[in-house]
């Protein structure tokens, strides 16, 4: 049976009612009584000597308040890296400066040049066409390939070349990496592009900042994942601003997934600019200004080689990785290939020795850091994908294979870092096969044919490592922030409570699913529960909201919080009964003795904590706890899915047919939200296998600039999807036994779309061995005639 | 957008007025024109909105068979108006776009701008219709000049476009996945007196007429008729979405899926 | 400036806007009727729509003045007179329709359009009709479901919760 309400029950949203009624309240939304607005010179060329910018004519425009320049910036600091990777010979990666407005060259289209804040958007837009900038052309560098040659053009002259760091994890000794290939029984080897995508959350980015002189107060708003982090970057190495000074604010937040987790230059401009105008200043980014301004995702271009002995077992993996980093760091960019990528490509399978070699490049296109899934989604392509190719290869079914090779003693040390707690790889199989009906495929097979259509079956596993963590260990590997979570439980005087939580919700119903949680312990009506988020000055900390981490982190934090609040309470109740502490139970809102009739109701505590006339003289008045916790390690969720195309021989147009997802999340909460964050995140991987493609001509020139070109998802390219999971090995390591399931989707769909259209075309005779994604008609056909 | 003065007149000879000033423009609707303003692509001294002449608005059947289009006429009223008349012509308008750019979009508007990858210059040439302004009469084979060039004249409107009823016609649309124009559309029209086939997306100049697969056509109406034709790929266009190559297979692909459409 | 005057959610509105005034400048900018949203800037996206007159638009790809005189609805109209949410919204709500809701009220009106034309659609018709609304969290399975629901239809047998 379904539970209707706490932990296990599909609540529904109680956010739904004012997105439903136009009552959200998105950063764009907020207006500042007499708020200027800024508009943005962005480089029309990719990569350039700036010569000089006169902004004179600009000045004098209609409505100007002020023109800014790199020049305004000398000082001030840049925006920061969050991640210091180590590279394999023991040096820090190549960390360039990253100024609010370019200084001395700008390095991608969409590189900020000048802002001209003015008394209407219009009026900033009209004057930005009066100035005149000066460059001088250079070489676009776009290939990372070419890129890391001696003598390439340099994206930033200080450096010694265009590599970030060249990194590798597991088996350091060549010699006997080599020689695991060498005495295999069938290697197989997989040239892939992982290609380069753009999150596109359907809100743009917007901050609004404003000052107020008498106080030196600043608020800014913006359309962030984590105010927090954006408090802490923007005020210890940007601007340089006491934090309890700055409040920021990601009020309702149109999507994020991953794109929104970064500090950006223009939340730094805005802020800095409120106090050099006296007066608030909005940027509202277009859609088109987002597609050169947001950060992108992916771009890896890898060789992968599996090592097989005579009896079908892995026991060799090796990877050589491009990975592109684009024109600058952003915030966390540097994680994404190494510690979040690097790390995965044990996936599912006991291999032995593993190598994992990345070399992370500078070129002249947007920052790419981390988007739904981050690194994952590209360990996983690259296994899955060289799986396929072995079973194909070596003529055994690739289920059958991948079975042969799970991982099935828990916990698991992989060769590349990570200790798997727990996981039922089989477990997930099974579900899948069932829910999939994988054995009823020869039918549909032959029902697709007999209409002229090829019709695949591929198969995908994967393996996730969400929630990041612990904070001491991720340090020693570089990362320059703690990434625990805080939650403070404030119980009000009848009962009810708020929850002020560090983590934020911006699509992924924390407002209904948390309070489940908090309801639960105490035994009291969800509604009673609610919770803040979003405000730097309303909770107590939070690192926000990415890499599948809120329930499992600040969700922990919360449960701690309100486990305090019931040992106090309890210590009331103890009071008020004239029982020992010990004695007290905690059922569906009342406290009692144990083995009496005797009890009080959880809001009679409560109001003894505030009105504390009858009370423990020990006991502090008040009833509001707050906890930070730090996970002991990371959660593994993990699942299989497949998916069934038919693909047109004609046109080479694939079609998704079926889609079936069986994951291992772990305790859930709420199983309406799980399903749906499932579906988006397969969304996603579906556009990203077919549709999506961030491409850029050798010029720089970003050819897939607006949605004309760059192709979304939209309801007719997808299926209903069958989401299962029910296979549940909870994680043993935090309270809630959670794992996280918002990346899920992202990183388990691509591979077992691109394994499906692949058995579609062999199916019909053609000897295809791999397409680069977006599989898209035009090559799915190049590849069925070449 | 720059800004400019908004007109919006409710006769043809006060729109053709009001187009008379300097850099006036007209305005259908706006579907393609207000992005392109957004993006400060163009800069009107006045939009002249041709949405409040009811005279150019509507589908109605001539005496001899053909229907005309208001040029002020939505493709959604296309697509439910000319259902009955014009079948071929009533789909077509029916999958340009998404529902909300149908209500707003007009024939006159995109045969106007005629973009390469637009569905409506593949039914206007592939029907042979006659393009009526408030000046002339320009037959379809006349009237397309390549990219985004019309023999319209500076203030020149487009106040119905004339459809000669073919016996059968399709139109085969496969979509450029983003934008969801035509990555090649194929209008095919048969006509007691011939077949006439029309492509939209493909050609690097523009919509043109097939005119290889017309005369295979015209001597035998079966999509066998086509097998041994190729399209040459020199002229098509090469993008993101497709290469020349493609392209030209499509054209083939998507004629001959108008000739079973029609059988 | 030009004054352009309109009802707008059964209110009569008026004000002075540009030419270049777009709709939904109007009616977030001069009414604050903010839950139009905008999400791009080729008419694609579709968290712009309002109805004029009856059909659906995209409020973001036309002009204030082109609406003069016309009636328009938003979603802060669509709800009940007493504020509970009518039979599409309820449906959202109940299947999960929406996550981060920016979409949200472009699919809402969208729908209304829809059903208003096409009371009980197909699920491959509702797949059509959403071509000019971009969701970008819920892969579209829940809004397909939430509207086949809104449309009285059973969904009992259709996957997941």
């Amino acid at each position: 049976m379904p539970k209707d309400s706490g932990i296990g029950a599909s609540s529904k949203r109680r956010e739904d009612v004012r997105f439903l009624t136009g009552d959200g309240n998105y950063t764009d939304d907020i207006n500042v009584a007499g708020q200027a607005y800024v508009h943005f010179l962005r480089s029309d060329i990719a990569h350039a000597r700036i010569k000089s910018v006169d902004t004179s004519a600009a000045e004098g425009m209609p409505g100007v308040v002020k023109v800014f320049t790199g020049k305004d910036f000398e000082g001030v600091g840049g925006m920061p890296c969050g991640w210091e990777v180590t590279d394999k010979h023991g040096a820090p990666m190549q960390e360039p400066p990253h100024p609010i407005l370019a200084q001395g060259k700008v390095r991608h289209v969409g590189d900020p040049i000048a802002a001209v804040v003015a008394d209407s958007l219009e009026q900033a837009r009209d004057a930005a066409e009066a100035i005149d900038v000066d460059i001088e052309e250079l070489p676009a560098v776009m290939d990372m390939k070419v890129a890391a040659q001696d003598g390439a053009t340099l994206v930033h002259d200080d450096l010694k070349n265009n590599i970030c760091y060249d990194w590798q994890l597991g088996e350091a000794d060549d010699a006997k990496v080599n020689e695991v290939f060498a005495n295999a029984a069938h290697v197989t080897t997989l040239d892939l592009v992982n290609n380069r995508l753009v999150a596109n959350p359907m809100e743009p980015r917007v901050a609004v900042a404003e000052y107020k002189r008498s106080t030196d107060e600043y608020t800014l708003y913006t359309t962030s994942q984590n105010p927090h982090v954006i408090r802490l970057l923007m005020c210890a190495f940007v601007l340089g601003l006491p934090e309890h000074k700055v409040r920021v604010v990601a009020p309702d937040v149109g999507g994020g997934f991953g794109t929104k987790i970064f500090h950006y230059a223009e939340e730094a401009f805005c802020t800095f600019a409120a106090k050099a105008c006296n007066r608030a200043v909005k940027w509202s980014a277009s859609r088109s200004e987002a597609f050169m301004s947001d950060a992108h995702g992916r771009d890896h271009v890898s060789t992968i080689e599996l090592a097989l002995d005579g009896d079908n077992n892995f026991v060799g993996l090796r990877t050589n990785t491009y990975a592109n980093l684009g024109a600058y760091l952003s915030t966390f960019s540097s994680s994404v290939p190494t510690w979040l990528h690097g790390t995965l490509m044990a996936g599912n399978y006991k291999t032995p020795v593993i190598q994992v070699n990345v070399k992370a490049m500078f070129t002249n296109t947007v920052p790419v850091d981390a988007y739904r899934g981050a690194g994952r989604p590209e360990a996983t392509f690259q296994l899955e994908r060289v799986v396929d190719k072995a079973a194909r290869e070596l003529g055994v079914d690739p289920v059958a294979l991948r079975r042969q090779n799970f991982i099935t003693q828990f916990p698991y040390d992989t060769p590349v870092a990570l200790t798997y707690d727990t996981g039922d790889y089989n477990g997930t199989m099974d579900k899948l096969e069932t829910a999939a009906d994988l054995v009823g495929f020869a039918a549909r097979r032959a029902e697709s044919e007999a209409k002229g259509k090829l019709r695949g079956l591929g198969i995908n596993c994967y393996i996730e490592a969400c929630g990041i963590a612990p904070s001491n260990i991720v340090g020693m590997l570089g990362a320059r922030a703690g990434l625990y979570d805080a939650a403070t439980v404030r119980v009000n005087a009848t009962g009810s409570i708020s929850v002020m939580v560090g983590a934020h919700s911006h699509g992924q119903g924390h407002e209904t699913a948390f309070p489940q949680v908090v309801a639960d312990m105490i035994g009291i009506d969800e509604s009673m529960v609610e919770i803040v988020h979003g405000d730097t000055s309303k909770i107590p900390f939070g690192m926000g909201t990415y890499g599948s981490r809120s329930l499992a982190v600040c969700g922990s934090a919360m449960v701690k919080a309100t486990e305090k609040v019931i040992e106090k309470a309890k210590r009331i109740a103890a009071h008020l009964l004239e029982a020992s502490e010990a004695d007290i139970e905690l059922k569906d809102g009342q406290f009692s003795v144990a083995g009496t009739d005797k009890s009080v109701a959880w809001g009679d505590v409560t109001l003894t904590a505030y009105v504390p006339h009858n009370y423990p003289l020990e006991v502090e008045p008040g009833l509001e706890e707050t906890a930070f916790y730090d996970p002991a390690n990371f959660t593994f969720p993990a699942g299989a899915y497949a998916c069934e195309v038919e693909v047109d021989p004609e046109t080479g147009r694939v079609s998704i047919e079926a889609f079936t997802a069986a994951d291992d999340f772990g305790n859930i909460v709420n199983p309406m939200i799980v399903d749906g964050q499932v579906h988006g995140g397969i969304g996603q991987g579906i556009g990203q296998a077919l549709l999506e493609n961030c491409a850029y001509d050798e010029n720089g020139q970003l050819l897939s600039a607006s949605y004309m070109d760059y192709a979304m998802p939209r309801a007719d390219d997808v299926p209903f999807y069958a989401v299962d999971h029910s296979s549940q090995t909870p994680c043993t390591h935090n309270p809630l036994g959670v794992k996280g399931c918002g990346e899920a989707g992202a990183i388990g769909s691509p591979p077992a779309v691109v394994n499906a259209v692949l058995d579609a075309l062999n199916s019909g005779g053609k000897a295809v061995d791999h397409i680069d994604m977006p599989m898209s008609p035009s090559r799915v056909w190049a590849a069925m005639n070449s | 957008m720059y800004n400019f003065e908004f007109e919006k007149p409710s006769t043809v000879a006060d729109a053709v007025a009001a187009l008379g000033v300097e850099d006036a423009q007209a305005l259908g609707g706006g579907q393609t024109l207000i992005p392109t303003l957004k993006q400060r692509l163009a800069s009107p001294s006045v939009l002249v909105s041709l949405s409040g002449i009811a005279e150019m608005k509507g589908v109605c059947v001539d005496d001899d068979g053909s229907v005309s289009i208001g040029g002020a006429t939505t493709h959604a009223s296309v697509a439910t108006e000319a259902a009955g008349s014009y079948p071929a012509l009533a789909a077509l308008a029916g999958q340009i776009g998404d529902p909300a750019v149908r209500n707003r979009g007009t024939i006159g508007g995109s045969v106007a701008n005629n973009d390469p990858a637009a569905c409506y210059p593949a039914g206007v040439l592939g029907s042979g219709a006659t393009i009526i302004t408030n000046a002339r009469q320009i037959a379809a084979d006349d009237f397309f000049e390549g990219l985004f060039s019309t023999a319209l004249d500076e203030g020149e409107i487009i106040t119905s476009i004339r459809f000669r009823v073919p016996q059968a016609a399709s139109y085969q649309k496969f979509l450029q996945p983003a934008s969801r124009f035509a990555l090649v559309g194929v209008y095919l029209a048969r006509f007691a007196d011939g077949v006439r086939v029309a492509v939209t997306g493909a050609g690097d100049d523009g919509v043109f007429r097939w005119s290889e697969a017309e005369e295979a056509l015209n001597k035998e109406f079966r999509a066998d008729a086509l097998m041994d034709l190729r399209i040459n790929p020199a002229n098509m266009i090469a993008d993101l979405h497709g290469s020349k190559d493609y392209r030209a297979h499509l054209v083939g692909v998507m004629t001959k899926r108008a000739v079973e459409a029609c059988m | 400036m030009t004054q352009v005057s309109m009802t707008v959610n059964g209110k009569s509105v008026s004000g002075d806007v540009e030419g270049r005034t777009l709709l939904s400048s109007f009616l977030r900018d001069h009414l604050s009727l903010t839950g139009t949203h905008v999400g791009c800037d080729t008419a694609q996206c579709g968290a712009c729509v309002v109805h004029v007159n009856g059909e659906a638009v995209k409020s973001c790809n036309m002009l204030a003045l082109e609406a003069d005189g016309s009636d328009v609805g938003t979603i802060e109209g669509q709800a009940n007179d007493d504020g509970s949410l009518n039979t599409i919204q309820q449906a959202f709500q109940d299947h999960h329709g929406l996550q981060c809701g920016f979409c949200t009220p472009g699919m809402v009106m969208s729908t209304a359009a829809l059903l208003k034309d096409n009371p009980r659609p197909t699920e491959a018709e509702i797949r059509k009709y959403l071509e000019g609304n971009l969701c970008r969290c819920t892969g579209y399975h829940n809004i397909v479901k939430a509207i086949m629901a809104a449309s009285g239809q059973d969904v009992s047998s259709i996957a997941a919760e």
